[in-house]
């Protein structure tokens, strides 16, 4: 059966509350931990920080957190500007991505943990190996069968607008982290993100494998597990759609025997 | 442990290429309920608190007798497939198996129960 309550060793427990700087602009953070190597229980430490010294998002709030006060902190981060999607984690309760996600858009405290149900390899860096391997899996790249034009495959105004919206995507986990489809079913389910680019190769003009694309998907589970819940486009920190994408999926599945 | 990658582990079993009749079925049964559900509340409505003989009479004629055989019919197919798909959800291996034959069978046995009832009204 599903599990609603987190095995005995996943309990969170109250950490280390570290030493309040002064200042009058001066903010609390809660930051989930968790050390492989301890063999200890997560923990929620608290951090303090001056504002007035810190820079507008949270990534900024992490680094800084990281740099000066406890070095052991673990976290992703890479471009810093929402295009490598490696700093998405659970920010006051939203799956987005710490380095555009304004400290301001946080009222009181601020709670920041790993995405939600995914195995955690350290404090905020879940384990996307399976997510990647779902991705991987969708064949996302371009399939062709014929030899001609050997060069370039060329490709309409009309044509090039169905992929806005899609291949904007930066493979976060945001989304899927966010679906209570994939929290339950993420060994056969295979997520929003993972569809969202499915459908993105489904779409494209120049692809020429769309019936075995669509052939792979079709699946109680693949597909299927997708309920119209929405959270992954509630959550996208890039305004994207997964859910629009896997209705459309269905769409074309249904055009196929109806 | 079981040493397998990654890849052969998010392929699963493949596909079972199937899937599609179910969700279209359930869209289908969805919008004919969206009708049926209304219009029988209406005649039910009507009925209720009426004498055994007036509600007889009522279920006993042709077009509210036709419409709830359709509700049942639609109605318990519509509620096997969505509680088939829910416990798919929730539940795992054997257990997973064993609901489902409970609540399709429960879905058969109301269906039944309920055009037999209205049979010894009609007839």
């Amino acid at each position: 059966m599903v599990q609603f309550s987190l095995p005995k060793n996943s309990k969170i427990r109250t950490g280390k509350t570290w030493p309040k700087p002064e200042g009058k602009n001066v903010r609390k953070f809660q930051i989930y931990r968790w050390n492989p190597d301890d063999g200890e229980n997560p923990r929620v430490d608290t951090y303090f920080l001056d504002m007035d010294q810190c820079g507008p998002m949270v990534l900024d709030a992490l680094i800084k957190i990281k740099n000066e006060i406890d070095p052991t902190l673990t976290f992703r981060r890479s471009c810093r500007e929402g295009i490598c999607g490696s700093c998405a984690m659970n920010i006051d309760g939203i799956n987005t991505l710490a380095c555009i996600y304004g400290l301001d858009e946080i009222k009181g405290d601020v709670r920041i943990y790993p995405l939600p149900h995914m195995a955690v390899i350290k404090d905020l860096i879940p384990d996307l190996t399976h997510f990647y391997a779902q991705h991987a899996s969708i064949m996302p790249w371009l399939e062709t069968k014929t030899n001609r034009p050997a060069k370039e495959w060329r490709q309409s105004i009309e044509d090039r607008k169905k992929l806005d919206g899609l291949y904007e995507c930066v493979m976060c986990a945001s989304c899927s982290t966010s679906c209570p489809s994939y929290w339950w079913n993420s060994d056969r389910y295979l997520g929003p993100a993972a569809l969202l680019h499915a459908y993105r190769w489904i779409i494209d003009s120049r692809d020429e494998a769309t019936g075995e694309r669509l052939d792979a998907l079709e699946d109680p589970f693949k597909l299927y597990r997708c309920h119209t819940i929405m959270n992954c486009a509630k959550t996208c920190p890039k305004g994207l759609n997964p859910a629009k994408a896997i209705a459309e999926i269905k769409k074309m599945m249904v055009e196929r025997v109806v | 442990m079981r040493y397998i990658t990654p890849r052969k582990r998010a392929e699963g079993r493949g596909a079972a290429h199937h899937g599609t009749e179910h969700h279209w079925s359930m869209t289908v049964s969805a919008v004919g309920l969206a009708f049926l559900v209304p219009v029988w509340l209406y005649v039910f409505g009507r009925a209720l608190g009426q004498s055994r003989e007036a509600v007889v009479q009522t279920f006993g004629s042709p077009f509210p007798a036709i419409l709830t055989a359709l509700l049942l019919v639609v109605g318990m197919r519509h509620f096997a497939m969505g509680a088939t798909t829910m416990i798919e959800d929730y539940a795992r291996g054997t257990a997973r198996k064993m609901l489902i034959i409970f609540v399709i069978s429960l879905a058969w046995v109301i269906a039944a129960t309920g055009l037999f009832a209205l049979a010894r009204m009609a007839l």
